[in-house]
């Protein structure tokens, strides 16, 4: 009895605990089926994906889709699932990454991606994308991901009404931003609205910020290790950058972005500085009326110039089945499909012969923009290497309240240097 | 069943015999547990500690050896100085905090109260939930603009505390590259994390307190102890023990905290809220820094080596003695 009670406790021990660890390890992929992995959880986002998968499963309905998608600030929980997966050699069958510098080129780097020149050549897709995009997914010749969505990351988002009272133009230049600023101030408004929950929303007002005082072509040197981060631009940007933090709310580090275009649309601040992730924000959740409600410009010193964040997924090299996710990114590309999710989403779709009836006012502006205008990455939003953000973040992080602009330079000057962008 | 014969043959069979099947049935009973903690913790950390001595720093994997560049690396950080500093303040605080007002509380319940098992109930019941809800709640209660100081406002108050926004030091000594002292933001995140905790420490002081023999207690008073005597000569001796299981349990608790800083604060301004589980999740998993988020795992887990190895190393003996 007592030999056959302990054979049973060791066995349900045994099961007990292989329980408790089975669900930290994601299920592989399936032969024939296809596992997408994105950070679209939020309601437009989830809704739009659905809506992808739907025309997918139209073209492709005898492969199962599992949606693996997870919660979380700007992808922050699902790239470091992704990272962990990726290195057990278990990746999912396409994943959601930003264009660039940053953790695209990182995974190429590490050889876990596959190129998809053959696919764009049978797609015509090096026509139906602008080269200046495209030119943000090439290595070394190879192209490596397609993408599906354009957002904007240098945009000035502002209370039209707050501007019309007190006689105010919209600041083009950062002079003309100090003198608004001014103004707004002496009538006890927050000239600039600033949320700083997760950090990188002060990351992401600096990167304009450099972006304007340095111009597209330097801010693209430093971007890809073409110039020294010691330049007096980086210096004359902080500069700038300090100046505006007398002109934000103080309590900025325990507001989200969301808190921050709130600030705006009630007319107690008037500008704030965000993507165009906003935009739905300002629409859906507010109920207003774009042009009316609220109104964007480009952020001062960056007009022609369209600050590129693209979703984009590609094909992990250590996938054992490749052609469910060779189809998947076939209709990702498609017209019909952007054209579907783009809506949804609140974004525009990159395709130069996307259909611009379906978006609204601000949408087909930024569309305009994005064709005509020279296009730059945005740091903390797939521009440069894991490594370099979050060393950039730990100094904003101190910059953001210290102001000390000379500790502030030389940190990002040996961030560079321990992780190379070039 | 072969283990029923055995056993219903028990007259017959050798002391020895016996003793070798209970033997056998407790390492067949522990073979699984020991191979999964062999692999998944023990394992990991001697995995953990290579990680951090090589040069794995980005997304490809690099094992040269590295020496302890990593570890001087992080040390050198302000973040990581800091981190340190919150550490110790937050987990002496924490414990104080607990210890306290979990003992302030078992002894109210233990005044034979009306209705005890729900005031037990209650002061428990943050316990049940997680540190992330903890830290949404209390980052609405005590965000600066909206939530307690609007109270405070309405009763007159003039300054206001900016709670975990503060970015004061006290006493603000300079070591290294940061200020040394107590960040009053810490105060913030403590004040959460000892209302969800107090409760345990309640608990099981209430154990304690049961435990005493009223035969001592009588004995005291009849030699005419107060209560404030009581307290301190008979009371709080005999509770030596369970104040050291609490201290332990609250010690590994606050080491690893990273939910409740995760969901209230996040490293705060100047990193004044910061510890070292969240500088690694960040390193390790958005910076792809492996090597330098193993070399931080590595420093946690001696920091709670320090608190947990003369702890076992007293029970073992205990046990031993016994």
């Amino acid at each position: 009895m007592k030999f056959g009670n302990a054979l049973k406790t060791g066995a349900a021990l045994a099961i007990a605990l292989s329980l408790t660890t089975a669900p930290l390890a994601f299920a592989a992929q399936q032969k024939g089926d296809l596992q997408i992995f994105s950070w679209w959880t939020g309601v437009a986002s989830s809704k739009a994906l659905r809506g992808i998968i739907h025309v997918f499963n139209e073209q492709y309905p005898g492969i199962k889709v599992t949606n693996d998608a997870v919660a979380g600030g700007a992808g922050s929980n699902a790239k470091a699932i992704l990272a962990s997966r990726m290195e057990a050699g278990n990746p999912p069958g396409t994943f959601q990454v930003h264009a660039g510098g940053g953790s695209l080129l990182s995974w190429v780097q590490a050889g876990d991606m596959q190129p998809l020149n053959s696919l764009y050549q049978s797609q015509g897709w090096y026509k139906a994308f602008p080269k200046s995009l495209l030119n943000l997914l090439t290595i070394n010749g190879k192209i490596y991901a397609v993408p599906v969505d354009m957002q904007r990351g240098n945009v000035t988002w502002y209370n039209p009404s707050v501007f019309k009272k007190y006689h105010l133009a919209v600041p083009a230049t950062f002079q003309q931003f100090f003198a608004d600023a001014a103004v707004l101030k002496r009538h006890g408004i927050t000239p600039l609205a600033l949320a700083n929950h997760g950090n990188w929303e002060a990351t992401l007002l600096f990167s304009d910020v450099l972006l304007g005082t340095v111009g597209p072509v330097k801010y693209d040197q430093l971007l890809t290790g073409k110039a020294p981060w010691s330049i007096p631009g980086v210096q004359a940007a902080a500069n700038t950058f300090v100046r505006m933090m007398a002109y934000t709310n103080t309590d900025y580090s325990a507001l989200h972005w969301q808190q921050a275009d709130q600030l705006v649309a009630q007319g107690k601040a008037a500008m704030n500085v965000m993507g165009d992730w906003a935009q739905g924000y300002f629409t859906t959740a507010l109920h207003l009326k774009p042009g009316v409600g609220f109104g964007w410009a480009a952020t001062p010193g960056t007009r022609g110039v369209f600050g590129a964040v693209a979703d984009v997924f590609g094909l992990p090299s250590k996938l054992t089945d490749k052609t469910p996710t060779l189809d998947f990114l076939k209709v990702l590309g498609s017209k019909r499909a952007q054209d579907v999710f783009n809506p949804l989403k609140g974004t525009f779709s990159p395709r130069l012969d996307s259909n611009a009836k379906l978006y609204d006012a601000y949408s087909r502006e930024a569309m305009q923009s994005y064709k005509r205008d020279k296009l730059v990455l945005v740091i903390g939003q797939g521009a440069v290497n894991p490594g370099f953000t979050n060393s950039f973040n730990n100094a904003m992080e101190i910059f953001v309240t210290n102001h000390n602009v000379k500790q502030f330079v030389s940190a990002l000057e040996s961030a560079a240097q321990s992780n190379p962008l070039s | 069943m072969k283990g029923w014969t055995h056993a219903s043959q028990g007259a017959r069979m050798s002391v020895r015999r016996r003793f070798s099947w209970d033997q056998f049935s407790a390492v067949a009973t522990l073979i699984p547990s020991l191979i999964l903690l062999g692999v998944f913790v023990y394992g990991f950390i001697v995995w953990t500690g290579y990680v951090s001595l090589t040069n794995w720093n980005s997304f490809i994997p690099n094992f040269s050896f590295a020496g302890l560049q990593n570890y001087i690396n992080v040390f050198g950080t302000f973040r990581f100085q800091s981190d340190l500093r919150n550490i110790v303040v937050f987990t002496a605080l924490f414990i104080i905090g607990c210890l306290i007002v979990g003992m302030g509380l078992a002894l109210l319940i233990d005044q034979r109260v009306r209705a005890e098992g729900l005031f037990r109930s209650i002061f428990i019941f943050p316990m049940a939930i997680s540190f992330v809800v903890t830290g949404v709640i209390w980052s609405w209660i005590l965000n600066p603009g909206t939530g307690v100081n609007l109270v405070l406002k309405a009763f007159g108050w003039k300054t206001l505390p900016s709670w975990f926004l503060s970015t004061t030091i006290v006493p603000n000594i300079t070591l290294g590259q940061i200020q040394v002292g107590i960040p009053l933001a810490l105060l913030a995140v403590l004040i959460a994390a000892v209302w969800q905790m107090s409760g345990f420490a309640m608990a099981v002081y209430l154990a304690g307190l049961r435990g005493i023999s009223d035969d001592i207690k009588e004995a005291a008073r009849i030699d005419g102890a107060g209560a404030v005597r009581m307290f301190w000569s008979i009371i709080l001796p005999q509770l030596k023990s369970t104040t050291t299981t609490i201290v332990i349990i609250l010690s590994a608790a606050s080491l690893k905290v990273f939910g409740l800083i995760y969901a209230m604060t996040g490293p705060g301004q100047e990193f004044v809220t910061d510890m070292p589980s969240l500088n690694m999740f960040q390193t390790t998993f958005q910076g792809d820094q492996f090597a330098q988020g193993a070399a931080i795992a590595i420093v946690l887990l001696l920091l709670l080596a320090v608190f947990i190895i003369p702890y076992l190393i007293s029970t073992l003996r205990q046990d031993s003695s016994s």
